[in-house]
């Protein structure tokens, strides 16, 4: 056992467990953050995607104990104040999901990649998202989604990820 | 609490305001329209509530639902609550699967709203003494000389109170699609907000006070049966529940960490009987050698086939094979259950909640009336989750240890113990006239199913069979059951016989279709691809194809250009035309076209389950290559809406056609036919 210490939506957290523990399982089981998903425990489809000091990480294969010290943001720490980050917004108004597991993944690493490439050209969007699978296999809204997340924040505030997420 | 109950449905957070116990609501049936009580609540803050035994898997049935019934009642979208899949709240629809929740559910949730719009206008009608035809509702009130009654008044009124007992009037009257103002006009999902905030709490994401995380040991091949386990050492671990009853073992622990780690430690210990398993290299051949083994194989027969062929000008034949395939649904299976009092609540995702609480009944030697099981929105299932068995194991290890458990299914428990998409062994023979016209047709489908299995085409001598096997695998629904695999067939040898008989591939099939709907979607398609003008414009390396088909009453043709330059073709760019009578929202159709085009073009040009030795040897997503972003082709998709039509259903049958589609571009690129799937000759 040991005591694990990072930044999760903001917010400081502690928390007493065995270390080599999936970063998955512990925001989930411990943290109660659920919008984080398990798909495939081998870092091959994305549905646990979340904000590692800004860049995606897959957290089913990242063991809590590599988090110590550092910020994360979840799905549930990206809307500020309830209003939905851009990328939220997006992925509602394109209708971008079916059964919506996929969801939160996509979301979060859409926000990565416009953070790396706020113009994506298609094929940097092909790269930056294709570790992520939808089984519903929407993948031409998502698409359209992400498109239309690029066209609203670069007309605003370009590369915010919320709460937690810095610059 | 007297006439007003507050329900409070765990999991979802929903609190409905009901104006009637909804203890019997399960008494509803599936059988015909029920009670307005079953269907429908009016609250006193004006909010309808709708009910219905459906699940939502991500299909779209709830935003479906909602808009039918909020067309009839005349009240804007965000008045209508969805309570869906709750065998305590919900009357049976049956189970959610056959494109069936479009043409026997929305019918029944229409006919209620309109039942109590119809309510509100004589009521509004008797309290204004008005004649009600010169009255009408709009945002869910009646209007007259600066007086207001809206559903909020009508909750109150003792006639409501009444005619909720009743059945519903036989003589209610929904509104035609013609006049229809929300149904037929695209609407996102209903409950995306939480999809996109992470709030939405699948079924896997349930937590209840107290629980524990279960695991269930797995034999290490099919067919093997345990002769011995030692469940000491996971004993001892702290805070651990260990069980075994006959075959059945499994753990539970404080974390998923922990129950995984007691687990590794049963499973040392573990002894197993094995026997002899069939292996994915010799499937076909033992489908055939089986074949006949289970059940009657089923055959129709118009015509004489032995004659038609015997005239033939010209005989063709072929043989094709279709790899056992696994659904795969982003969501493994899942269950939280909770023993209470000797009742037992199981959360889990199923499109059968009322076979799985059956099921749970007489597992448990329980009434059915103490099982509940809740259906909250879920991870997809594509007909691959129409069983229960994560909750079982779940209500298994929670009895066990006195307290709330949850299983969650891992992605190999998934792979390797869900059940799969049927394997077919297709054999097809046909003869051309002297108009080349086909004249004869005989085609058996061996271990797959008989959906779709009859041509649409004028063919005078046809026979069709579907033959069961011994199947190697445990095999079930899957989208559209056989229909893809009969489909490719039967779509891949039709443009075999358009060779053989010189003519275009397009033509040919028009050449022999009556039905108007194939047609129209047919000429859609190859119309909006250019179909003529790129079969003239050749591009070497790059093929086009083309293929059409029927099935729940809908239809659907795609065109396709793919690109080959070894290994696995490439698909550049798809046009598909669907039609599924009057069209509810397009905006899901689209999205369910869409995705049911991308699907289907996995198992066409990758997906194969491999298995040896009673193992999978490829149940995980990197041997296992699903369609991802970089599969994703040019896609157009056309949707006919024909409001003289009434509405069918449309998750499945936009899947047949592509992969069909993709083996005769391929035919176009390279001369070579291909006749499996997945595209198995082309690999490198
Ligand atoms: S669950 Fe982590 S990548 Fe699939
Ligand atoms: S929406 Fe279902 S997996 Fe993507």
């Amino acid at each position: 056992m040991a005591t694990i210490r990072f930044t999760v939506n903001g917010k400081a957290s502690s928390v007493d467990t065995e270390p080599e523990r999936p970063l998955l399982e512990v925001l989930r089981e411990d943290l109660g953050l659920t919008g984080t998903k398990y798909g495939c425990g081998e870092g091959q489809c994305g549905a646990c995607t979340v904000l590692l000091d800004n860049k995606a990480t897959v957290s089913c294969v990242t063991p809590v104990r590599a988090v110590e010290g550092r910020r994360i943001v979840t799905i549930e720490g990206l809307a500020e104040g309830g209003r939905l980050h851009a990328v939220q917004q997006a992925f509602l108004d394109e209708g971008a999901m079916q059964c919506g597991y996929c969801t939160p993944g996509m979301i979060l690493q859409t926000v990565a990649l416009l953070q790396l490439h706020p113009k994506p050209t298609d094929a940097q969007v092909v790269d930056g998202l294709n570790g992520n699978l939808c089984r519903c296999a929407g993948y031409h809204r998502i698409l359209a989604a992400v498109g239309r997340a690029a066209a609203s924040t670069g007309a605003s505030t370009g590369t915010s990820t919320g709460k937690g997420g810095g610059q | 609490m007297n006439r007003r109950e507050f329900i409070e449905i765990a999991g979802t957070g929903l609190l409905i305001v009901a104006t009637a116990p909804l203890s019997d609501a399960q008494r509803g049936g599936g059988a015909g329209a029920g009670t307005l009580e079953t269907r429908l609540h009016v609250g006193e803050d004006g909010f309808l509530t709708i009910l219905s035994g459906k699940i939502e898997e991500g299909q779209g049935a709830l935003t479906e639902l909602a808009m039918a019934a909020a067309e009839e009642l005349r009240v804007p979208l965000d008045r209508v609550r969805m309570v869906m899949g709750d065998t305590n709240l919900t009357p049976n629809d049956g189970g959610t699967s056959g494109s069936g929740t479009t043409p026997r559910t929305v019918p029944l949730v229409r006919r209620a709203a309109a039942a109590a719009h119809d309510l509100l206008l004589a009521a509004a009608s008797r309290q204004f003494g008005v004649d009600a035809a010169r009255l009408e509702v709009r945002d869910g009130a009646v209007q007259f000389a600066g007086k207001r009654y809206s559903y909020g008044d009508l909750a109150r009124s003792p006639e409501l109170a009444a005619a909720y007992k009743d059945a519903l009037p036989a003589g209610t009257v929904v509104t035609p699609a013609k006049d229809w103002h929300l149904l037929g006009k695209p609407q996102v999902r209903l409950d995306g907000r939480d999809l996109v905030t992470g709030a939405h709490r699948f079924p896997s994401d349930i937590v209840r006070p107290g629980m524990l995380y279960g695991r269930v040991l797995r034999a290490p091949a099919y067919g093997a049966t345990l002769a011995g386990v030692d469940l000491s050492a996971a004993q001892k671990m702290p805070g651990v529940t260990a069980v075994r009853d006959g075959g059945f073992v499994g753990c539970a622990a404080r974390t998923t960490f922990a129950v995984r780690k007691a687990l590794e430690a049963v499973s040392a210990t573990a002894q197993w009987n094995r026997v002899e398993q069939p292996s994915s290299d010799d499937l076909y051949v033992y489908l055939k050698q089986h074949a006949g083994q289970q059940g009657r194989p089923s055959s129709q027969e118009r015509g004489s086939v032995e004659k038609g062929l015997a005239e033939a000008q010209r005989r063709l034949k072929a043989s094709y094979q279709v790899a056992y395939v696994q659904h795969a649904p982003m969501e493994p299976r899942a269950a939280v259950a909770e023993w209470q009092d000797g009742r037992l609540t199981v959360w889990t995702g199923t499109s059968n909640p009322g076979s799985v609480r059956q099921q749970l009944a007489e597992t448990f030697g329980v009434a059915p009336d103490r099982v509940r099981v809740i259906v909250p929105h879920f991870g997809g299932g594509f007909g691959g989750k129409h069983t229960g068995e994560a909750a079982v194991e779940a209500a298994r290890l929670a009895k066990e240890a006195g307290r709330p458990v949850a299983v969650h299914w891992t992605r190999a428990e998934e792979f390797m113990w869900a059940y799969f998409r049927p394997a077919a062994l297709i054999e097809v023979e046909a003869g051309l006239d002297a108009g080349h016209s086909i004249s004869a047709w005989d085609f058996t489908n061996y271990n797959s199913g008989a959906s779709a299995l009859d041509p649409p085409y004028r063919i005078p001598n046809a026979r069709v069979r579907f033959v069961g096997s011994e199947a190697p695998l445990r095999q079930g629904s899957y989208r559209v059951l056989a229909a893809t695999a009969n489909n490719f067939a039967r779509e891949a040898f039709t443009d075999e016989l358009a060779e053989a008989a010189g003519k275009d591939p397009l033509e040919f099939r028009l050449a022999h279709l009556d039905n108007e709907r194939i047609r129209n979607v047919l000429n859609a398609a190859a119309e909006r691809f250019g179909w003529a003008e790129r079969r003239k414009k050749r591009r070497a390396g790059t093929g086009i194809g083309l293929a059409c088909g029927t099935e729940k009453n809908s239809v659907v043709a795609a065109c396709c250009e793919v690109e080959v330059a070894g290994g696995v073709p490439r698909i550049v760019e798809v046009v598909q035309a669907f039609e599924c009578g009057a069209i509810l929202n397009p905006a899901n159709l689209r999205a369910q076209v869409e995705g049911a085009i991308m699907m289907g073009s996995g198992p066409a040009l990758r997906e194969e389950v491999l298995f040896k030795d009673g193992k999978l040897t490829n149940a995980r997503f990197s041997a296992y290559r699903v369609p991802r972003f970089r599969d994703v082709p040019k896609l157009e998709v056309i949707l006919l809406d024909r409001k003289d039509l009434e509405p069918a259903g449309a998750g499945e049958t936009p899947i047949i056609a592509i992969a069909p589609a993709i083996a005769n571009a391929v035919f176009d690129a390279t001369g070579k036919r291909v006749r499996s799937m997945p595209m198995r000759t082309l690999r490198a």
